[in-house]
């Protein structure tokens, strides 16, 4: 479960596509998925068993169809160890910069 | 179930009983939660408590089913907030699996109806949760988590 894995996995348009589809509507089964999609049903079902090896997207049996969840927990992996420490230093400048032009007022 | 529904899964290099002690202990719930600890004595039809960094409650239910290491159901409702604790109350599992020698968690949290309480905690799950693997393996939690908001 690297964190390769899930930049490669995100690094195409059509499986942004579908973590946006889940976003929008979690717990949906292949074919609402693949609903008004330019893609074949092979290729939605390739491209979904490379988010979910990647751990993006978990499924689940409901009876007999299987429901697909996106799992937000890599993608914010990915913001604490690769925005959130930027963020963090520009936001401090910020507020010295504050501080400065406050005294200086 | 489906949009009422939120499940999130991650991998963290640890053991099932490290793990289970995270997410049951206070005094390691404060690392990772945004500073909030939990209360319960961990047995079927125990109450639960979820409690904010100044003690005063945010979550309550009880516990439907505990089986440790590996498993744990609570019946869950907001508290504080009238129009969340309206909705009734939520369904949240844990799940502890050996996977590839880590430990693989799977948190499930349903509500029966559309549910605004729902879609409040989906987006503290993946922050508490990322902060939950930090802090078993780094012994440290991540900044945004570890002292409340």
């Amino acid at each position: 479960m690297s964190m390769d894995a899930v930049f490669r996995a995100l690094a195409d348009k059509s499986r942004r596509k579908l973590l946006d589809r889940l976003h929008k509507r979690n717990g949906q089964a292949l074919g609402e998925l693949c609903e008004g999609l330019a893609m074949s049903r092979q290729a939605v079902t390739k491209h979904l068993a490379i988010l979910e090896a990647a751990n993006l997207v978990v499924s689940k049996k409901e009876g007999r169809t299987k429901l697909h969840f996106i799992n937000a927990v890599p993608i914010n992996d990915i913001a604490e160890r690769w925005i959130v420490k930027f963020e963090h230093r520009r936001l401090s400048a910020l507020s010295a910069l504050k501080d400065i032009l406050e005294r200086n007022s | 179930m489906s949009s009422n529904t939120f499940i999130y899964v991650t991998y963290i290099r640890t053991t099932s009983e490290k793990l289970w002690d995270a997410l049951t202990k206070p005094e390691f719930n404060r690392q990772y939660w945004f500073g909030c600890h939990q209360e319960s004595d961990w047995k079927p039809g125990s109450s639960w408590t979820l409690k904010m960094p100044d003690g005063s409650i945010a979550d309550a239910g009880e516990v439907l089913e505990c089986d440790p290491p590996r498993r744990m159901v609570l019946k869950w409702r907001n508290e504080f907030r009238p129009e969340l604790k309206a909705e009734g109350f939520t369904r949240c599992t844990f799940e502890i699996e050996e996977a590839d020698g880590m430990a693989k968690l799977t948190v499930t949290h349903q509500a029966e109806r559309p549910s605004i309480f729902i879609d409040k905690v989906s987006t503290g799950w993946p922050k508490i949760l990322s902060s939950l693997k930090s802090l078993l393996e780094t012994g440290k939690g991540l900044p945004r988590t570890d002292q409340p908001k």
